[in-house]
């Protein structure tokens, strides 16, 4: 009797303990997100106070730096969808639908997945490095006791370069997929050039360009939230940074493909 | 409509007083009901082991930690109470060096100490750029302005810590372990460096520190912390502490563990 009362007690003590944690995480993202959005407020109040050499030092981190491995990757990914596409509508004298299949499937989605994958690997992670190790070093007390607001210091040139070259990136991507998606259909299919650029054409929408662009812009805004505020929530030793590190990346990516989830719904009413 | 007049002048009212104080981690009571008052002008530093609260009372002095109960007042206004805007104008009129020194490390030395200038005055860059000059050449800094914090030795990264924290001239200065990690050689021409900066500025100085040399030399006034009542048990000049003090545990740390 007595073991299943310690059962019990210890049960909804660890129930209790896991809520109690959780909703913790929730007001700290939620304070967080009120500070970033006061400081973004004040961003666009006072432009002449966002310092421009971050705001570039940044821009070319989340932009220039990354056009080569984006390229590569969706040029690749293009061609692995092109490849297994291929094999099977060959089967059943689909081919010449290979160049809209691959077109949609790559502008629609796989590119902008592709895009905030690797800034989550490349940028989201290294901003919660950042931050978290200048939060070890006191350098975030430091902007604190100088009476600034951490906040519009640190996070906001990252979110304005996030936000402007997220996008850049994905039509780097888009058209990155598309080529590697030409490449099976004129190498593997042997469809001429032309005919695989007008069927491109015909079912690749403008306002597809317009939803990965749209997609990637707040996929990019995700990944700054969050790994700026894993970096805040760094603890004081050494450890905690690789911590926030892995955080970042994970749930980047979790709420990346929410939000994709919810984000496809919206575009097909729109489209369809 | 008639002026009051009230015998207390601007003079009078404390640089830092601290009002039954509790600070808690959680459950856990680091300093319990801690009250002292610094007046304007003076040198004070605040010892006792490790552990036993200095840090945590000077984050919460700065405003970094809210207490659990009673107040912190910086020269007459309350950094407990004051709302966000408030808070960043008390901000204002204290500097802190850091024990590891917080430089920003994209940013050069001469960057770093401009910073607060940048954003809190409406100087011209020719007129920050002067006024960087004359405070790294405060702290013998001078011509170490395009420096990255990275090329520079320990001891030199502490005073440019001092020179960005006085960039504003602040009238209070807490310096958190400023010889923390230092050969006794540096750490002896930082204590001169203190003294210097009383000089000139006027400051009131708070230091946290357990370095008995820097204590002797550069205090004006101790209190010492103690992690088992979590409570001050000595206030008063540290040689007298030293020489004098009733509880046996302050003789001793003052004494190197000797009675």
């Amino acid at each position: 009797m007595a073991e299943e009362k310690n059962f019990l007690t210890d049960l909804f003590t660890s129930i209790g303990g896991f809520f109690y944690a959780a909703c913790g995480e929730v007001f700290s993202f939620i304070a967080f997100t009120g500070r970033c959005a006061y400081a973004v407020l004040d961003a666009f109040r006072h432009p002449g106070k966002i310092r421009r050499r971050e705001l570039l030092y940044f821009m070319d981190l989340c932009g220039a730096d990354g056009v080569p491995i984006t390229f590569l990757i969706c040029f690749l990914t293009g061609v692995i969808l092109g490849y297994q596409c291929a094999v099977q509508m060959q089967k059943y004298g689909a081919d010449a639908f290979l160049a809209g299949l691959v077109g949609c499937a790559m502008v629609r989605e796989l590119s902008p997945l592709m895009v905030s994958i690797i800034a989550t690997g490349r940028t989201g992670s290294a901003f919660a490095a950042e931050i978290g190790s200048m939060k070890v070093s006191e350098e975030v007390d430091a902007l604190r006791t100088m009476g600034f607001m951490p906040e519009r210091f640190l996070v906001i040139p990252k979110l304005f370069a996030m936000t402007l070259m997220m996008p850049l990136l994905a039509v780097i991507g888009d058209i990155a997929g598309i080529l590697g998606g030409a490449l099976i259909g004129m190498g593997v299919l042997n469809q001429p050039p032309a005919a695989y650029y007008a069927q491109t054409v015909a079912w690749v929408r403008p306002g597809y360009f317009f939803e990965s662009i749209i997609k990637t812009a707040v996929f990019g805004i995700i990944i700054t939230f969050i790994g700026c505020w894993q970096g805040f929530r760094t603890g004081s030793d050494a450890l905690a940074v690789g911590r926030s590190t892995t955080s970042s990346v994970v749930l980047s990516i979790l709420f990346i493909i929410i939000a994709d989830t919810i984000l496809a719904h919206f575009f097909n009413s729109i489209f369809f | 409509m008639q002026e009051i007049k009230t015998d207390i002048t601007e003079k009078d009212i404390p640089a830092i007083e601290v009002k039954d104080l509790v600070a808690k981690y959680g459950e856990r009571v680091i300093l319990d009901h801690i009250s002292f008052t610094v007046p304007k002008g003076e040198i004070i530093t605040v010892l006792g082991g490790s552990g036993c609260g200095k840090s945590t009372l000077l984050k919460h002095i700065t405003g970094l930690y809210t207490p659990f109960s009673g107040d912190i007042l910086l020269d007459g206004r309350s950094i407990v109470y004051a709302d966000e805007e408030e808070k960043r104008r008390i901000t204002r009129f204290f500097g802190v060096a850091y024990q590891g020194g917080a430089l920003f490390r994209s940013f050069t030395v001469g960057e770093n100490v401009a910073l607060p200038m940048e954003e809190y005055t409406r100087l011209s860059k020719e007129e920050i750029r002067e006024r960087v000059k004359e405070k790294l050449k405060m702290v013998n800094l001078d011509g170490f302005q395009d420096l990255m914090p990275s090329d520079l030795s320990g001891g030199m990264l502490k005073r440019c810590a001092f020179a960005r924290a006085m960039a504003l001239d602040p009238m209070i200065l807490f310096f958190d372990e400023p010889s923390a990690g230092l050969d006794p050689v540096s750490s002896a021409s930082l204590d001169e460096l203190i003294l210097q900066i009383r000089e000139k500025t006027h400051a009131t100085i708070l230091i946290v520190t357990h370095e008995l040399d820097s204590i002797f030399r550069v205090s004006d006034r101790s209190i010492m912390l103690d992690a088992k009542t979590k409570k001050i048990i000595a206030d008063g000049k540290p040689a007298y502490l030293r020489d004098h003090c009733e509880n046996p545990d302050v003789r001793m740390f003052l004494n190197r563990g000797k009675l």
